[in-house]
C-alpha cells in the first residue's frame, strides 16, 4: 500500500503540489493520470525519496518516506521515466550493480538475475553492453533492475513512452503480472487509452491538485455518458478553474 | 562501507571500457611528460655541446690589418670567413640587424698603426645582444680578444722590466658548490609539473564521467532511489577517481625511469640520479596527493550543469594545483617546515629535493601527507554535504 498524505512541494515561484492526498492498494494498479507539468514526477520522486515534500509525508507499505527513506527504497522498485542504464555495461552488469547496492549477497543476487533475465526473456542480449539496445530492450533491463530485489511496490513514470505497439503490449502483461503476484504498482501516464486498457484505479491530478479519483467505473457513473478522455479534460479544467 | 565499494568497482570496470578515458588517463599522461621530457633534455645536450666545441666562422673586416690577432683566434676555433662582402662599420651594423650574420668582427683601419706606435688599437664587435643564439659565439670571441689582449699585454711589461703582477691588485677565486644533479634542477623541475598534471590527468574523465555523465545520462535519479546514502555512492565515486589517479601516476613514473635511462645527462655535467628507488620514493611523496585531486575533481563536477560544462571547469582545476609550482620554480624556494602545509607546493620541493639527493627530513614527508590529506577530506566532506541537496539532479 502507497499512502500519499497531504504533500506539498513548491519550486521556487511555482507550486508543484498543493495537497496532494491518495492511496494506492495492494493487487491494483493505480495510474496517475495528468497533463504534462501537472506535477506526476514530482509526486513520484518523492514516493522514491529522490525529493523530499515541503509538507506532509508518503508511507511505502507503512514506512513513512521522510523519516525512514532507505527503509523505504528497500521496499520499493522504479523504473524511472528514461531507463538511465550504463551503456558500458551489459544488461546483466545494469541489473547486478543494482542488486549489490540493494545489499543481495552474490549467489543470491546470481540466481535472482538469471530468474529475472529468463522471466523478461532478455536472455540472449544478457551480456551484451546496452549501448546498443532498442528502446524496448532498454526498458525492459531497466524493469529487471527494478525488480531485482523482489519490491512489493512499483513505481513508473511514463513507463510506455517511446515504445512500439509490441514492446507496450508485453509491458501491460508484466504489470498485470505484477499485480496477480499482490504487488502495489503506481504509473504515471498521459496516455487515455493505455490508462483505460490498464488501471484499476484512477487519480487525476491537475495544478498540484487532485481533480479526480476513483475507479473507471466510479468516474462513468459520475460522469455518465462521457468517455474517459472527456472526463479527464473536464476533471482536469474544473481543477483550473 | 561495502556499498562504496560496490559503486567504485563499478566506475572502475565502466571507465574502462571507455575508450577515450583509458587514452587520456593511461596513454597520453604517461607518455607525454617523459617523451616531452627526453626530447626537451636531447636539444638542451646537443646545443650546449657543439656550442662548445664547433668551430665559430665570423666574417672579420680588416683581417689582413691583424694577422696574428687572427691567427690566435684561430687556434681558438674561431675561423675568419673571408669572402663576406663587407666592407665599412655601416655594412656590418645592416648585416647583423636584419639577421644574414649573427656577429662580424671589424678591425679598425689604424689598427696597425696605432698598434705599433703602442697606442690603443681598436677593434669592433658587432652583435645583437637580443639574439640568444648568438649568445655563446660573442662570448667566446670576446674572450678570446681579451686573452689576446692580456698577453700583449704582460709581454710589453716584461719587455720594459715590470713585474706583470702589479697590476694584479686583487684576485678573485669563484668556488662552484652546486652539486652535479643540482645543477640539472632547472630542467627537472619540470619533472614534478609534468607527475601531478599526469596524476590529475589519470582521473579526469572518471570524475566527470561518474557525476555530471551520471546526470546527463538519466543514471543518476534511479542511482538515488536504492538504499544507499548518498555519501556513500559519492565516496565509491572518489576512491574509483584516486585508484584511476594513481595507476595514472605509476605508469608516468615508469615513463620517467625509462626516459631518462636513455638520455645521457653526463655531457651536461649532471647526474640525474633518478632510478628505481628514486620513482618508488616519488610515488609515495605523490600519493596523498591523488585523493586531494580526486575530491576536488569530483566536488566541481558534481555541480556542473553538464558534460561539456564539467570538461571546461575540469580544464580549469588542472591548471590550480600546479600554479605553487610556478611562483616556487621562479622564486627558487627551498623547502621549509611551514611551506609542507601547501599541498602540491610541498609535493614539488620534496620530489625535487629527491632528485637533487638533497637529504629531505621524514617529518616533512609526513606533514606534506598529513596537510594534503587533511585538505582532501575536507574537500570530500564538502561534496557529499553538497550531494545531499535537492540540486544535484539538475
Amino acid at each position: 500500500m502507497i499512502e500519499v498524505l497531504s504533500v506539498a512541494k513548491r519550486f521556487g515561484d511555482v507550486r508543484a503540489l498543493d495537497g496532494v492526498e491518495f492511496k494506492a492498494g495492494d493487487g491494483r494498479i493505480t495510474g496517475l493520470l495528468g497533463p504534462n507539468g501537472a506535477g506526476k514526477s514530482t509526486c513520484l520522486r518523492i514516493l522514491s525519496t529522490v525529493l523530499r515534500p515541503d509538507r506532509g509525508t508518503a508511507r511505502i507499505g507503512g514506512v513513512d518516506v521522510v523519516a525512514e527513506p532507505l527503509r523505504a527504497r528497500r521496499l520499493l522498485g522504479v523504473l524511472p521515466h528514461n531507463a538511465g542504464l550504463y551503456p558500458h555495461l551489459t544488461a546483466r552488469e545494469n541489473i547486478e550493480y543494482y542488486g549489490r547496492l540493494h545489499g543481495l549477497d552474490e549467489r543470491a543476487l546470481a540466481a535472482r538475475v538469471d530468474a529475472l533475465l529468463a522471466r523478461l526473456g532478455l536472455a540472449a542480449i544478457a551480456d551484451r553492453k546496452a549501448k546498443g539496445f532498442s528502446q524496448g530492450e532498454r526498458t525492459k533491463v531497466a524493469l529487471a533492475r527494478a525488480l531485482v530485489h523482489e519490491p512489493r511496490h512499483l513505481l513508473l513514470d511514463e513507463p510506455t513512452s517511446g515504445l512500439d505497439v509490441m514492446a507496450a503490449r508485453e509491458l501491460r502483461e508484466w504489470l498485470r503480472a505484477l499485480r496477480s503476484d499482490g504487488c502495489c504498482v503506481l504509473l504515471s501516464s498521459h496516455v487515455m487509452q493505455e490508462v483505460e486498457a490498464l488501471v484499476d484505479d484512477l487519480v487525476i491530478i491537475a495544478n498540484g491538485r487532485i481533480a479526480a479519483e476513483g475507479t473507471p467505473a466510479e468516474l462513468a457513473v459520475r460522469y455518465p455518458g462521457q468517455s474517459l478522455e472527456d472526463i479527464f479534460v473536464r476533471a482536469v479544467e474544473g481543477a483550473r478553474r | 562501507m561495502n556499498a562504496a565499494w560496490t559503486v567504485c568497482r563499478k566506475e572502475l570496470l565502466d571507465n574502462a571500457r571507455d575508450r577515450r578515458t583509458l587514452f587520456s588517463a593511461f596513454v597520453f599522461g604517461p607518455l607525454l611528460g617523459p617523451v616531452l621530457f627526453a626530447v626537451l633534455i636531447n636539444v638542451l645536450v646537443t646545443q650546449t655541446v657543439s656550442t662548445a666545441e664547433a668551430t665559430v666562422e665570423v666574417p672579420i673586416i680588416g683581417s689582413e690589418l691583424a694577422p696574428n690577432l687572427v691567427e690566435h683566434l684561430e687556434a681558438r676555433g674561431i675561423e675568419p670567413l673571408t669572402e663576406h662582402g663587407l666592407e665599412k662599420l655601416p655594412d656590418a651594423l645592416a648585416a647583423v640587424q636584419n639577421g644574414r650574420r649573427d656577429v662580424v668582427l671589424l678591425i679598425e683601419p689604424d689598427f696597425a698603426e696605432r698598434f705599433t706606435a703602442g697606442e690603443t688599437a681598436r677593434i669592433t664587435l658587432v652583435h645583437d645582444r637580443s639574439n640568444t643564439r648568438a649568445g655563446s659565439r660573442v662570448q667566446r670571441i670576446r674572450g678570446a680578444i681579451g686573452s689576446y689582449a692580456q698577453q700583449l699585454g704582460t709581454l710589453k711589461l716584461i719587455a720594459r722590466g715590470v713585474d706583470p703582477d702589479v697590476l694584479t691588485t686583487v684576485m678573485l677565486d669563484e668556488l662552484d658548490v652546486s652539486t652535479a644533479a643540482g645543477r640539472s634542477i632547472v630542467l627537472l623541475g619540470m619533472l614534478t609539473y609534468f607527475l601531478l598534471l599526469a596524476t590529475l590527468v589519470g582521473g579526469f574523465y572518471l570524475a566527470i564521467d561518474s557525476t555530471a555523465g551520471e546526470r546527463e545520462r538519466h543514471s543518476l535519479e534511479p542511482l538515488l532511489t536504492t538504499p544507499v546514502e548518498r555519501s556513500s555512492l559519492l565516496l565509491g565515486k572518489m576512491a574509483a577517481t584516486t585508484i584511476y589517479m594513481l595507476l595514472a601516476l605509476a605508469l608516468t613514473l615508469v615513463g620517467f625511469t625509462i626516459a631518462l635511462d636513455f638520455v645521457s645527462l653526463e655531457p651536461l655535467g649532471m647526474s640525474s640520479g633518478f632510478g628505481i628507488g628514486a620513482a618508488l620514493a616519488a610515488f609515495a611523496i605523490l600519493l596523498p596527493f591523488a585523493p586531494l585531486g580526486a575530491a576536488l575533481m569530483t566536488l566541481v563536477a558534481s555541480f556542473t550543469k553538464s558534460y561539456k560544462e564539467a570538461q571546461t571547469y575540469l580544464t580549469l582545476v588542472l591548471l590550480v594545483p600546479t600554479l605553487p609550482l610556478v611562483f616556487a620554480t621562479m622564486l627558487n624556494v627551498k623547502p621549509t617546515g611551514a611551506l609542507m602545509w601547501i599541498p602540491s607546493l610541498s609535493q614539488h620541493l620534496l620530489v625535487t629535493a629527491l632528485v637533487r639527493q638533497d637529504p629531505i627530513p621524514v617529518t616533512y614527508v609526513l606533514q606534506s601527507a598529513v596537510a594534503t590529506l587533511a585538505v582532501a577530506a575536507v574537500l570530500g566532506l564538502v561534496a557529499m554535504r553538497l550531494y545531499e541537496r535537492e540540486s544535484v539532479l539538475g
